[in-house]
């Protein structure tokens, strides 16, 4: 099937080259870093880990979202979410590669990468971490690709698929359960020391992911001649909302924790990322951003009015989407550093080296993306009118 | 065959690339290397003797500098057992380099003819050499 | 001679997993039996190494560099000169920030302005080990917290899992920032961690780690389950503090604070 994103229109090509132009750049400064090392980055002693890794938290959440169109149309007979599964789990395929990318260029010695396999440390979080993406990884593109062929030639999925599907489930649980405990279990670092935390991780992934499902969606009606119809995007969007609203619910409970207990340690992070510490406030815009969008978002996403305008449902997901980014993806990971176990202030700021870095691996994903969603399209295109339930 | 006019052509190029090393080197013999062993430590020796054998060294020395590694750092075991049941300090900047202080001549010759670049010196210190 | 697609990724499979195992097979032949190797007859053993840092010597200025710098010279500690890439073994820093949670504005001023020695706790329980992926770090039977930088992938995480700071990245190459190498000890590579050894490389010589050496007898170092060692009669004798306590890290590094005695 793979030759079906082989052929394209222009606009397909110029899409491509675009991609490639992004990671062409990124992987220059890539090796830059190889030559220089991290310190080409923001990063420091203090705050260690940064945009790379925020990306990876951030990514694995989008991953694991597949399961909330697995679960309705494998588990409870969802026909309508038959045409749109294969989204999902293409897009859990891409976000995972991207995950394993940002995990490799955040490493200090990446051709010693291996290590965690040769050596297999098991009270090590990041050797679960690593099993269970690469499991996930192969998971969805087995179950992807071996559906939608199926479907290709109007036959069955093969009978060893389901037992596949079934464990898929508890997998992506699992791979995000595993990165929240990357965090929570770490002492002196009390922003992330909270027993709350993969669950938050679930629910802002549950919004996060399925937000930019429907996203995808819209550009793939609107690209081509694969509808994923009306319904099923509504379906998501109500997944959405109450995704997000469990989402803020979790992080005010963090709040409350926080403020009402008055431990300064716990107090700490919440009063550098919304409102600054000793004179430091590099994340307080961006935080507040969040915040806007995402009071927007459920505004709009709670009303069933704008809800079912699929034009103002377009921008809530977008304004989901990009809070979770900024919540997530940024200040999750920065928060926990900052300040640092001694109460001490020192601010974190992405290079430009580090950011194009960054694009340029979310442009692999894109170009994965792509290519796997330019097959699904194609072959959709191609059964148009025979019917897909299966 | 269909194509044909684009996959011989293909074909033939790729097996260029791929043989390109042979052709590029032929006629071109490089010396084999002769690590020197005239260092005055190695002189001033009595017997002149490594750790182990000269073809046990040879042939295994990076296995050797592997097991003293994790013997030291990671058992905290210092001493080595030699050929004959001598005793050495096993440290690759306090021992085998006291008496090879001869790295450019003696490491880097064969590893350079081989074309392997171990990472040793990126943290150890190489003994400094007087001439070039 | 005609396959079809699916014979041909067949057979294409199998000589891959075939040429992989061969592979396998002459990376795992490629080692040695077990070598024959001791420890060092003339070095210091314990069951579990501790140190106690008694406040109350430690006066001058010049008695904390003669610390600091005996431990990073000989151990080719890199000097940056900037703090985002700063790389330290031991270092000070105010009672405030050493033991955070534990100051009242009331204590005495000169409590209040010292600087403390700060430095890796050997941790009985220690995070960076439970979290390390690939074993880089671990702790020895004596209780030392070692780092191997053969084997860091420089994931950091280690770092994030101390509640000390313990620990330095090597954001850049550190050869061009150590002013005078010393010939005798590795410096390290980019990308790896490194942190206090307790002096691993001089405990195997018969000498106490270096910081002990040049500090007047204000850093004891010692067995903890020896009840004569000199830590020992130093924490029966005296009231001595850790860092973080509550969080059950245990450190093995204690500090007798002192009262306002200059």
């Amino acid at each position: 099937m793979i030759e079906k994103a082989l052929t394209g229109s222009s606009r397909y090509w110029i899409w491509i080259s675009f991609l490639l132009a992004v990671i062409g750049v990124g992987f220059i400064f890539y090796l830059k870093q190889l030559s220089y090392g991290l310190g080409i980055t923001g990063l420091s002693r203090d705050v260690s880990w940064g945009l790379y890794i925020s990306q990876f938290t951030f990514l694995v959440g989008v991953a694991a979202s597949a399961v909330m169109l697995v679960i309705p149309y494998y588990l409870h007979d969802y026909k309508k979410f038959g045409k749109i599964v294969i989204l999902g789990e293409f897009l859990a395929v891409a976000a995972v590669n991207m995950c394993l990318l940002f995990l490799l260029v955040d490493m200090g010695q990446p051709m010693r990468a291996l290590n965690i396999f040769l050596y297999p440390t098991p009270n090590s979080i990041i050797f679960w971490d690593a099993v269970a993406l690469n499991g996930y990884l192969l998971l969805n593109i087995v179950i992807g690709w071996t559906t939608l062929e199926s479907e290709r030639y109007s036959a069955p999925p093969p009978r060893w698929v389901k037992p596949l599907i079934y464990l898929s489930i508890p997998w992506a649980v699992s791979i995000h359960t595993v990165t929240a405990f990357l965090y929570a279990g770490l002492p002196g670092r009390h922003f992330w020391l909270t027993a709350v935390m993969a669950a938050r991780f679930l629910a802002s992934a549950f919004a996060g992911g399925p937000a930019l499902l429907i996203i995808l969606s819209m550009i793939v009606r609107r690209l081509s001649k694969f509808d994923p119809g009306r319904e099923p995007i509504q379906a998501i969007s109500k997944i959405v909302t109450y995704a997000m609203l469990a989402n803020v619910f979790f992080f005010l409970l963090e709040v409350f924790t926080a403020f009402y207990s008055g431990i300064p340690g716990h107090k700490h992070p919440f009063q550098y990322l919304f409102v600054g510490l000793e004179g430091h406030g590099k994340l307080v815009p961006l935080m507040w951003l969040s915040v806007i969008l995402a009071a927007a978002a459920l505004i709009l996403l709670v009303n069933p009015n704008t809800r079912k305008n699929e034009k103002t449902l377009l921008a809530a997901c977008a304004a989901v989407f990009v809070s979770l980014w900024i919540d997530k993806g940024f200040g999750l990971i920065v928060g926990g550093f900052v300040p640092n176990p001694f109460e001490r202030v020192t601010e974190y700021w992405p290079t430009l080296a580090e950011a194009l870095i960054t694009l340029g691996v979310w442009a692999i994903g894109i170009l994965i993306l792509t290519v796997l969603y330019k097959v699904a399209v194609s072959v959709r295109e191609e059964t148009a009118g025979a019917d897909t339930e299966h | 065959m269909h194509d044909a006019g684009k996959i011989i052509p293909g074909l033939i190029i790729f097996a260029a690339i791929v043989t390109f090393p042979f052709y590029y080197n032929m006629g071109k013999a490089v010396a084999r290397p002769e690590p020197k062993l005239d260092t005055p430590a190695i002189q001033e020796l009595k017997e002149k003797q490594c750790v182990e054998s000269k073809e046990f060294m040879r042939a295994n020395h990076m296995h050797l500098l592997n097991q003293w590694r994790d013997a030291v750092v990671r058992d905290g075991n210092n001493v080595y057992m030699g050929l004959g049941g001598k005793k050495y300090t096993m440290s690759l900047q306090n021992t085998c380099m006291k008496c090879h202080s001869n790295k450019k001549n003696f490491c880097d010759s064969c590893h350079k003819y081989v074309a392997v670049r171990p990472y040793c010196w990126d943290c150890h210190i190489a003994p400094k050499e007087s001439k070039l | 001679m005609s396959i079809d697609r699916r014979q041909f990724l067949k057979i294409a499979g199998i000589s891959a997993l075939g040429a992989g195992t061969a592979a396998a097979n002459l990376i795992w032949k490629n080692s040695l039996e077990a070598i024959q190797a001791a420890p060092a007859e003339e070095g210091l053993t314990a069951k579990k190494w501790a140190m106690v840092i008694d406040m109350r010597k430690l006066k001058t200025e010049e008695d904390y560099k003669k610390i600091t710098d005996a431990c990073h010279s000989i151990h080719n500690v890199p000097d940056f000169g900037n703090p985002k890439d700063e790389v330290k073994w031991i270092w000070t820093d105010t009672y405030e920030h050493a033991f955070p949670g534990q100051e009242n504005e009331y204590l005495p001023e000169a409590i209040k302005e010292k600087p403390f020695p700060l430095l890796c706790n050997h941790c009985e329980n220690p995070p960076c080990v439970r979290v390390c992926p690939t074993q880089a770090t671990f702790k020895r039977q004596d209780g030392i917290v070692m780092q191997d930088e053969h084997r860091c992938i420089g994931c950091r995480f280690c770092m994030a899992a101390c509640p000390f700071g313990a620990r330095s990245f090597n954001y850049r190459d550190p050869r061009p920032f150590i002013k005078e190498k010393n010939p005798e000890y590795p410096t390290r590579t980019k990308g790896v961690v490194e942190k206090c050894t307790f002096c691993t490389e001089r405990l195997v010589k018969g000498l106490m780690p270096a910081c002990a050496e040049k500090s007047n007898g204000a850093i004891a170092f010692g067995d903890l389950k020896d009840p004569n060692s000199e830590v020992r009669k130093l924490l029966s004798a005296n009231y001595t503090i850790r860092r973080k306590q509550e969080l059950g890290t245990q450190p093995s590094v204690f500090y007798i604070i002192g009262g306002s005695e200059k």
